[in-house]
């Protein structure tokens, strides 16, 4: 039996057809999905900038995924062990040294390199160099974080402080004027479930943190041990409130005047704005921070959130193609518009509404000094130990400077492993 | 001859084949993990690990010896002693107390008595945690509310070291005290009722019946409550993991917990899994010693 | 006197049902308070307007429907597989002389002492070289089998008389014949229990999901929760709405099913 021509081309045309429809499909299902992990608020907000990224780019699709910041530090860590770590996450930048060691993460100096979009010199050096390790980009800042003070503008002039306390004697006597005068319960809310109050103070007077490149902790050390006994003497006499489960919600328990300073970031400017009550408006502000001694503002830490990408991602074009999106002037803007948190990229901050924002004029300020934390992959745990100090010294079980003793102890602890590694590479 | 023992390896081969999936689906996930965490037990497998397993070492007992050292490891398994020690027995009262009164012969709507008493077992634990989170709360909480009514001062339950545990105990007791109490009803039907009648007889009194008949009559019933109480609290996790986090001040750190912490938030494999064999050796001792006294309380 | 004392029994009967009974019905009555009537004071036991809101932002913002499913297919899914594999292996234990078998049945019984979180860290990197994290398989496998179930089957079928057994087998029924037509209808009340019990333990079981679903699009209702309780813990009301619906599935399978279940636990107890 034989085919005819006009049999044959039928069957040519059938294949054609066939073959147009299956790259059809794969051009149609076949769309990159890229995986994005956001933490927090942040990953339920940055869902409404997807659209827009996704008509720019038809061909890609981004997921994004929620993630909790009570567990994201295992969350990561256990994805990262099972292989299923998402395309790009945020990553809180005081992460990036732990994922960077894992070699979980892209190095994006050559993406950068080539990029049009990105230009390390749009970001402020200090955040952009909490991304940097041993000389690699690991991250880009995606919107920058620091704390300052917020505090009850009324209760803080009646004290005698309209713009709040420039130093750490002023924040003293204006919690003492506030408590002995009842106009709140407690001067400052400062909750031992949270370590960066007596990071801060640390940093301001000079501690390092740690020393001998990051092998041991320095926090019996006279800088540290100071700061440290001013922190816990507020609480000591009673005109600094430490117990978090006290305040269930922090913004009733602050307009009702349960406490009147709290040492807090960005995002709660939005956050005041919505769940204080209207008549609470026009009574509360921020400013820098105070400082130990006559130069204003004392010090911050450098804090925000970086873009990752995972090394162990299949998508790294269209991945990429999203941090550029994410980074871009316009988006960022949008970004703060819709989370408030403060962009990254320096550009964005002239547009109008931020920069009309009285309340991220603080920021501004606080801005120009910024440390970052100790770029050990460490450092959280360090942190969280230093949490647990906190709290036995302000509930008295323990001495200050006995709790600080024994914090080296544990940081000394926690360090062992790097010390011997560091031994190793010297010996490799 | 030759069809007897030919039947009865017949018998055995098939009894293997009923056996297979399960005895070896326990074997691969469950003994073999625990020989393996007994391993992983001696090795600082840790984050650095994780990048290279060149970088986890054999360290021999030194995660043993520095467990011995660790304050938080002595302050978690201080708690859970707590736990155990005042939880447990409080547990096997109410339960027994709350078998007593349902399956006392006058009362009516037995059934729908118990069902409501053992309602709490079958709930999920992290929601009723969460419910309880709440109902502790030191300023809008239920419980604080109800006790400010008969004039009892505001407790932080939950903030405050001296109380986080008692306020778990109660969540705990809350949760389970239906489970044990249908077991002592079970062991109650099981008391011959003629031995009661003999007891009125001879004119014993309800505290004499009580004392005489049931608490003996029902030790061994007591004594399986106990155990198994004793060996699920010693596992103490989900409710402090949800409502405290382990704290304040570490005071609800249970030693499941401390494991769950450092094995999977800090990635110290090696040392979270010595955690958890010290946990399996206290309760093993617990156990046996518990199995000792039963057996000279009853020589 | 007498009634007095029966005045007091009921007192007390009364007063613990309602203080077992408060907690869960506060979280239903707070699940229907509109957001902020929970966390005032005094607090408020009922709801001053009735609002279904937290139920819709579960089911349309917060994707819980997707949870409930999951939790839904594993619980099922490791029911049935667990009954299979417990079923057969207790009835071996009880009809069955083989080598080892006391030897075995104790070293079981033995282990149900050694708490599951020991196994944990060394399964959750096997699963890991299996590539079964973040799989319902992750999940299915290790819940596979239970020393206790096959300890309760076992317990029950010891009861059945051999000679039903030896009729079987005269009639020309093969071993599987008799384990399927026979001996699993008998040990219906039991298969039940175990059932309803597996069902809830699954249902209700957090660890081991938290550790393995590292994706949210596969976490079980109680992870979900959890994690909605990091975002949302101010929002008391729609956490109680999340927590109604975690607990009624099981309340439901309880309430109808609750004569098995407690005499299973009746039965585990007493024989053992």
């Amino acid at each position: 039996m034989k085919f005819s021509l006009h049999h044959r081309l039928h069957l040519v045309a059938a294949c054609a057809a066939l073959l147009l429809v299956a790259s059809c499909r794969t051009a149609d299902t076949g769309t990159t999905v890229v995986t994005f992990w956001g933490l927090g608020a942040e990953g339920e907000k940055v869902k409404a900038l997807i659209p827009e990224f996704e008509r720019l780019h038809p061909d890609i699709t981004v997921r994004v995924q929620q993630i909790p910041w009570t567990g994201a530090h295992e969350k990561l860590l256990t994805s990262y062990a099972g292989n299923s770590s998402p395309d790009i996450c945020q990553l809180g930048n005081t992460w990036v040294p732990e994922f960077a060691l894992l070699h979980a993460l892209e190095d994006l100096s050559p993406w950068v390199a080539r990029s049009a979009a990105i230009r390390t010199t749009d970001y402020f050096p200090g955040i952009l160099a909490t991304n940097v390790i041993d000389s690699l980009l690991y991250g880009i800042p995606w919107y920058v974080d620091t704390r300052v003070l917020f505090y009850r503008s009324d209760i803080l002039a009646r004290a005698g402080y309209p713009g709040g306390p420039r130093t750490w004697r002023e924040l003293r006597a204006a919690c003492e004027t506030i408590v002995s005068n009842k106009y709140a319960q407690y001067g400052i809310f400062m909750p031992t479930t949270e370590w960066a109050p007596p990071v801060i103070f640390g940093v301001q007077n000079g501690s390092t943190l740690l020393k001998n490149n990051g092998t041991e902790g320095d926090f019996s050390g006279p800088a540290f041990r100071d700061a440290f006994r001013f922190y816990i003497g507020l609480f000591d006499d009673k005109v600094g409130l430490s117990t978090a489960t006290d305040v269930s919600n922090v913004f009733q328990s602050f307009s009702e005047g349960y406490f009147a300073m709290y040492i807090t970031g960005p995002w709660n400017i939005d956050e005041f704005k919505r769940r204080l009550p209207a008549a609470m408006q026009d009574k509360w502000m921020t400013a820098p921070l105070p400082s130990p001694d006559s130069v204003y503002p004392g010090a911050s830490l450098a804090g925000g959130a970086s873009l990752v990408m995972f090394r162990s991602s299949k998508h790294k074009d269209a991945a990429w193609k999203f941090i550029e999106y994410l980074s871009d002037k316009s988006v960022q803007t949008e970004f703060y518009h819709v989370t408030g948190n403060l962009p990254a990229v320096r550009e964005a901050w002239r547009d109008t509404s931020l920069a009309n924002n009285v309340y991220a004029r603080a920021f501004f300020t606080q801005f120009e000094r910024v440390v970052p934390t100790p770029k050990v992959p460490e450092w959280e745990q360090i942190a969280m130990k230093m949490q647990d100090y906190a709290e036995a010294a302000a509930k008295k079980t323990m001495t200050p400077d006995r709790a600080m003793e024994a914090f080296d102890g544990d940081v000394y602890r926690i360090l062992e492993k790097r010390r011997w590694m560091i031994d190793k590479r010297k010996h490799e | 001859m030759t069809t007897m023992r030919e039947s009865l390896r017949r018998q055995m081969l098939t009894a293997y084949l009923f056996l297979f999936p399960a005895l070896s689906t326990l074997f691969v996930f469950f003994f073999l993990p625990v020989i393996a965490a007994l391993l992983l037990s001696l090795t600082d497998f840790d984050i650095y690990s994780l990048a290279d397993f060149g970088n986890a070492r054999f360290v021999g007992l030194k995660n043993y010896v520095d467990l011995f050292n660790d304050p938080l490891f002595w302050k978690a398994l201080k708690n859970t002693l707590y736990f155990v020690a005042v939880g447990g027995p409080l547990s096997v009262v109410t339960s027994l107390g709350a078998a007593l009164l349902v399956n006392s012969r006058t009362v009516k709507f037995k059934g729908l008595f118990r069902s409501v008493y053992f309602l709490p077992v079958v709930t999920t634990l992290v929601a009723v945690s969460i419910v309880w989170r709440f109902l502790y709360h030191p300023r809008y909480g239920m419980l604080n509310y109800l006790l400010s009514l008969v004039g009892i001062d505001r407790i932080d339950w939950l903030g405050d070291p001296v109380w986080a545990m008692p306020a778990i105990i109660l969540l705990a007791v809350w949760k389970n005290f239906g489970y044990n109490m249908i077991i002592f009803i079970a062991g109650l039907q099981n008391i011959p009722e003629y031995l009661y009648e003999a007891a009125r007889l001879d004119g014993a009194s309800a505290r004499q019946q009580f004392t005489m008949i049931t608490v003996p009559m029902l030790a061994p019933t007591t004594f399986f409550v106990a155990i198994i109480t004793m060996i699920g609290y010693f596992q103490l996790f989900a409710e402090p993991y949800v409502m405290t986090d382990g704290g304040p001040l570490q005071s609800t750190m249970s030693v499941v917990l401390m494991m769950y912490k450092t094995g999977f938030k800090w990635w110290n494999m090696g040392y979270s899994a010595a955690v958890a064999f010290a946990l399996f050796a206290i309760i093993a001792g617990a156990t046996i010693i518990q199995m000792k006294l039963q057996k000279q309380s009853h020589e | 006197m007498r009634i007095v004392s029966r005045i007091f029994l009921y007192a007390v009967l009364i007063l613990v049902a309602i203080s077992t009974l408060a907690p869960v019905v506060w979280m239903v009555s707070a699940s229907f308070m509109p957001a902020g009537e929970a966390a005032q004071y005094p607090p408020s036991f009922f709801p001053r307007h009735v609002t279904l809101e937290h139920y819709t932002a579960l089911f349309t913002r917060l994707n819980l429907a997707k949870y409930a499913l999951n939790s839904a297919v594993l619980s099922t899914l490791i029911t049935a597989v667990s009954l299979f594999v417990n079923s057969m292996a207790g009835y071996a234990f009880a009809k069955y002389r083989f080598a080892g078998r006391e030897k075995i049945f104790r070293l079981l019984i033995t282990s149900m002492v050694v708490p599951a979180q020991i196994t944990m860290l060394p399964l959750f990197l096997m699963m890991n070289k299996l590539g079964l994290v973040n799989t319902y398989w992750g999940l299915v496998i290790p819940g596979m089998a239970s020393i206790f179930g096959i300890f309760l089957i076992r317990q029950y079928a010891l009861s059945i008389p051999d000679s039903l057994i030896e009729a079987a087998r005269m009639d020309g029924a093969t071993d599987f014949e008799i384990y399927w037509r026979i001996i699993l209808p008998l040990c219906k009340p039991i298969l039940v229990t175990l059932a309803i019990f597996t069902f809830m333990g699954t249902w209700n079981d957090f660890l081991w999901p938290l550790i393995i679903m590292t994706d949210d699009s596969m976490y079980t209702l109680p992870v979900a929760l959890n994690n909605l309780m990091g975002e949302h813990t101010l929002d008391v009301e729609l956490m109680m709405a999340g927590s109604v619906l975690t607990i009624l599935p099981v309340m439901i399978v309880f309430v109808v099913m609750q004569k098995y279940y407690i005499e299973g636990i009746m039965m585990g107890s007493v024989k053992g």
